[in-house]
């Protein structure tokens, strides 16, 4: 046993109290800037919010102005991103985690994807712009290859140029870290003697992984992806460097569809000079933090129906 | 009987009108390129989608450079400039086998005005702009000249959001100048108006199209960019006298996209009603005779830029002279 120094009891209390004080405060501090921000958008904007607001498109006159475009190019980029980043960043937090071999190359991996997440997200837009908007140079200058009618769902075109499907998968660029270290973390904090049992009673090593750890962690990869995609639905940066237009008049209709996003919409909005595009400015953000809960919403969903007790 | 023929035949000669043309279009038509230009292609683009429905334009916002680097690389069908192309430009666009068609829509200028009462200043170089407007600037116009009242100088401007004051502070100021924090600020023209109106020690500035609606109540001054005093009008805007105040607005349309007949279509209203886009978002139109010349060259789809001459250096001088 260390020795601990004695404190009187009422010190004790006190210093309790006032770390207490303290934790409130700050508690109350970030509510506090929270519900500002929410309030003054909210008063700003609600007035303009309208069934009309959402199913029109955009407009030079803020009256007739909407968000269709940029709400519904918001969706298809985001779920682009969410069906291609969550499976490659859980499957590479659990190649990580579970089959890598410890060593010097797989730990050096591991440094740099946390790195990664630190990188500004308009250099994964300039990495995106070259890697799927223009498949490094190649076809530059001549007409794109296509495959289908451009008027059909499967339509493909190649390279993608900025559309939606680049932009999807640019987001999940700029998401991917994210999705990975929160994955690592989660299946890392399953017990190892759950992963020791499994294997003691002869599973391999993908029946542990798919029976036991990634059930057991899934809870926590859901968290990370509800983080992962509330940055992915916010980033106006990657999308402009991918040459996405502010103004589109039609929702897209295939993978290859030119489109646009809310963060760019509104950054377009409050720019203006004119007051009533700042009031539609602030309705497009309270649309976006609508859109961005009920992705939490049925990110907790589905967390909550693949939560099975660590037995 | 004989009627019905008639018209039969006449309805059966007669070429389709654009209209039709326009209705019948589908696809998409990619624009990007100038903020400047981006109030009107939004007006065209958001009433050109009533005509044609089923054409999908969206319309980007890279900046004269920046469209004319996309432009270049063939990945948008038009780009919207607030210069004419440069001679970089034209090298780029030849070493990837691009041609353009370049159509000019609109002028751009902007006028600084006074109040009625003022009777002593009738004309201002940039470097007295400058000293108006940039950080640290003069206090009274007597600082400006020892003849001139002692009084203070009431400063407005447009506010700093607006591409005007960006256009006003790039000509002026420079890139890197600061505007002066204690100047009257409205995004409302109106108020800038009133303000000047009200005020016999104000100066501001704002579109030349609104110095026009407003001819009477306030005075332009007129400016010396180097070579003699030139007053803010439509006409010295057009012959590229009014300087640094003045500039000439296009659009350049991908030759290769001239197979897309969406492309064609959107051209074709843009031409068309460009003249009554421009002065609704604060623009100069292009007088008849311009305008009937952008409208023969389109037809005639007459490729190439004529602001770079066959040296490959760009062409100075009034616009009138370069633009046929």
């Amino acid at each position: 046993m260390t020795d601990v120094p004695h404190v009187p009891v009422g010190r004790r209390i006190l210093a309790n109290r006032l770390f207490l004080a303290a934790c409130v405060v700050c508690t109350g501090l970030a509510v506090c800037v929270l519900a500002v921000l929410i309030v003054s958008i909210v008063m700003d904007g609600v007035h303009r919010l309208s069934p009309d607001f959402i199913a029109n498109f955009a407009s030079r006159k803020p009256d007739q102005a909407g968000i269709r475009a940029p709400l519904v190019g918001s969706i298809w980029v985001c779920s682009i991103c969410a069906l291609t980043a969550l499976p490659v960043g859980v499957g590479t937090a659990i190649y990580l985690e579970e089959f890598a071999k410890r060593g010097r190359l797989t730990e050096f991996i591991r440094i740099n994807i946390s790195n990664l997440s630190g990188v500004p997200s308009i250099v994964y837009g300039i990495i995106g712009l070259t890697a799927f908007s223009r498949f490094f140079g190649w076809r530059a200058g001549s007409d794109p290859i296509e495959f289908g009618n451009p008027d059909s769902l499967l339509y493909l075109r190649l390279p993608f140029g900025s559309s939606v499907l680049a932009g999807g998968l640019t987001l999940a660029l700029v998401v991917l870290p994210i999705v990975i270290v929160a994955s690592q973390e989660a299946i890392r904090a399953v017990p190892n003697s759950l992963r020791q049992g499994a294997l003691a009673l002869g599973s391999t090593r993908w029946q542990m992984v798919s029976r036991l750890t990634l059930p057991a962690s899934l809870p926590m990869v859901m968290t990370g992806a509800i983080l992962a995609m509330s940055r992915a639905i916010g980033e106006a940066a990657p999308i402009l460097v991918l040459g996405a237009p502010l103004m589109v008049l039609e929702t897209p209709s295939n993978l290859m569809s030119e489109f646009t996003v809310l963060p760019m919409q509104i950054f377009n909005w409050a720019g203006r000079a004119k007051a009533s595009f700042q009031e539609i400015a602030a309705a497009a953000i309270i649309v976006q933090l609508a859109v961005l809960m009920s992705f939490n919403a049925f990110a907790i969903l589905v967390r909550q129906r693949l939560q099975t007790p660590l037995q | 009987m004989l009627l019905t023929t008639l018209a039969t035949i006449i309805t059966l000669a007669s070429p389709q009108s654009p209209d039709t043309d326009a209705r019948k279009a589908s696809g998409p038509v990619r624009l990007d390129g100038s903020s400047t230009v981006f109030l009107i292609s939004e007006a065209t683009a958001e009433e050109f989608k009533k005509v044609a429905p089923k054409v999908n334009v969206s319309v980007g916002m890279s900046g004269t450079g920046g469209g004319f680097k996309r432009f270049c690389a063939g990945e948008i069908d038009i780009t919207a400039a607030s210069r004419a192309i440069k001679p970089g430009e034209v090298d780029l666009a030849r070493k990837n086998n691009i041609e353009f068609v370049e159509l000019p829509v609109a002028f751009d200028g902007l006028s600084i005005v006074v109040n009625k009462a003022n009777t002593w200043v009738t004309s201002l170089t940039v470097a007295d702009l400058r000293r108006i407007y940039a950080d640290g600037g003069v206090k009274t116009w007597s600082d400006l000249n020892p003849a001139w009242p002692n009084e203070a100088i009431q400063i407005f401007s447009p506010g700093t959001d607006s591409g005007t004051f960006d256009y006003f502070k790039e000509a002026v100021i420079g890139k890197d100048g600061k505007v002066r924090g204690d100047i009257s600020v409205s995004e409302d023209d109106n108020v800038l108006v009133r303000g000047i109106l009200d005020n016999k020690n104000a100066i501001g500035f704002f579109g030349i199209a609104y110095l026009m609606e407003n001819e009477g109540k306030l005075r332009g001054v007129a400016i010396d960019g180097g070579k003699g005093p030139v007053a803010p009008s439509p006409e010295t805007v057009e012959d590229g006298t009014y300087q640094p105040l003045g500039r000439p607005l296009f659009y350049y349309v991908n030759a290769a996209s001239l197979t897309k007949p969406q492309v064609v279509a959107f051209v074709d209203y843009l031409v068309e009603k460009a003249p009554e886009f421009a002065p609704e978002v604060g623009y100069i139109k292009l007088p008849a005779d311009l305008q009937s010349m952008v409208r023969t060259n389109w037809v005639a789809r007459r490729t190439g830029t004529q602001f770079v001459g066959a040296d490959g250096k760009e062409v100075h001088g009034p616009f009138r002279s370069i633009y046929r």
